[in-house]
């Protein structure tokens, strides 16, 4: 499946959000995640499928002023 | 004490986290500071959340709550979701909401600033605008359920100081129940002092204690000319006077002549 994560294009065989963040080796719960502009819940993930061409942002804390 | 949506913050200083040399001096200026209130964010990353997850759990160790902004968004959509995004990581209905306008003077788009401050008062999100001095734009903001308000003195990262005096003082005095934070545009201690006495209720800074040459000596400047200028607001000024007094007593003087 052709996806655009963080702004970059990657061909992936994930089909839910939770097994895409497992391929990327995300770890630990302080993350945000997005496709195609909403807000995907954690407790959402498991459950969220993806589509060809979703756009999913996944964001982590950082400083910030 | 100072109270922000029913909680009482012991410091009178925002500190953010950004720009240190290092992490361990960040954390020192954080403690020397005596801050209650630390700004974060949320970025992209690539290391598969370690690093944003080590930053914040250092962060958590430190004691103090957290203010996830919604800095470099220039849309309501973008910082509406950046928003909603942040809560999610940090699990705080608070949010310091930057919407901005211009790439040069990074200057509010107010107008895009109370539309998304209105949707995320609705969706329960406890709102901290970035704004300007301007009084409607704060009764704005007010309307669509800020109960904070987070004026500029100037541009951030300018380390310029209070640019309009004028327009502070009358924020305060148009608004005299609703805590207000001088963000951004701080310079130095003295900065911070002069908008304390004005009578604002505390002052959100980054640069100015992270670019420091010694940040953590910096921040315990700061932390006491905050409140320096906080005591002697209420301890009520002297007015400036055009003529002369003596301060010491001419009654009883000799007189030699």
């Amino acid at each position: 499946m052709r996806l655009i994560i963080n702004g970059e294009t990657q061909i992936v065989a994930a089909t839910t959000l939770s097994q895409l963040l497992t391929a990327l080796e995300y770890e630990g719960e302080w993350l945000a995640t997005a496709v195609n502009g909403e807000l995907i819940h954690r407790e959402e993930r498991d459950d969220h499928a993806l589509a060809d061409n979703d756009r999913i942002e996944i964001l982590t804390p950082m400083q910030g002023g | 004490m100072l109270e922000l949506y029913g909680t009482e913050i012991p410091s009178r200083l925002l500190l953010g986290t950004a720009r240190y040399p290092s992490p361990a001096m960040l954390a020192e200026s954080v403690k020397r500071s005596q801050t209650g209130i630390v700004p974060v964010s949320l970025r992209r990353e690539t290391a598969g959340g370690r690093n944003g997850g080590a930053f914040f759990e250092m962060i958590r160790e430190l004691g103090v709550r957290v203010l996830p902004n919604t800095a470099g968004c220039h849309g309501v959509s973008e910082a509406v979701l950046t928003a909603k995004m942040a809560r999610e990581v940090f699990r705080t209905n608070w949010i310091k909401l930057e919407v901005i306008g211009n790439h040069d003077t990074l200057q509010p788009d107010v107008f895009a600033l109370v539309e998304a401050a209105r949707i995320l008062s609705d969706e329960g999100f406890e709102v901290f605008p970035y704004t300007t001095d301007d009084l409607i734009v704060a009764e704005r903001l007010l309307d669509a359920g800020c109960q904070v308000l987070m004026p500029w003195c100037a541009p951030i990262g300018t380390a310029a100081g209070p640019l309009n005096l004028s327009a502070l003082r009358s924020m305060r005095a148009h608004f005299p129940d609703v805590p207000l934070i001088v963000d951004a545009g701080i310079g130095r201690p003295s900065h911070a002092a002069i908008v304390m006495e004005l009578g604002f209720d505390a002052v959100l800074l980054n640069t100015a204690v992270a670019g420091a040459g010694d940040p953590a000596a910096m921040a315990e400047a700061f932390a006491k000319a905050i409140d320096a200028g906080r005591q002697a607001f209420g301890a009520g000024m002297l007015e400036p006077r055009d003529m002369a007094v003596p301060s010491t007593p001419v009654i009883g003087k000799a007189v030699f002549s």
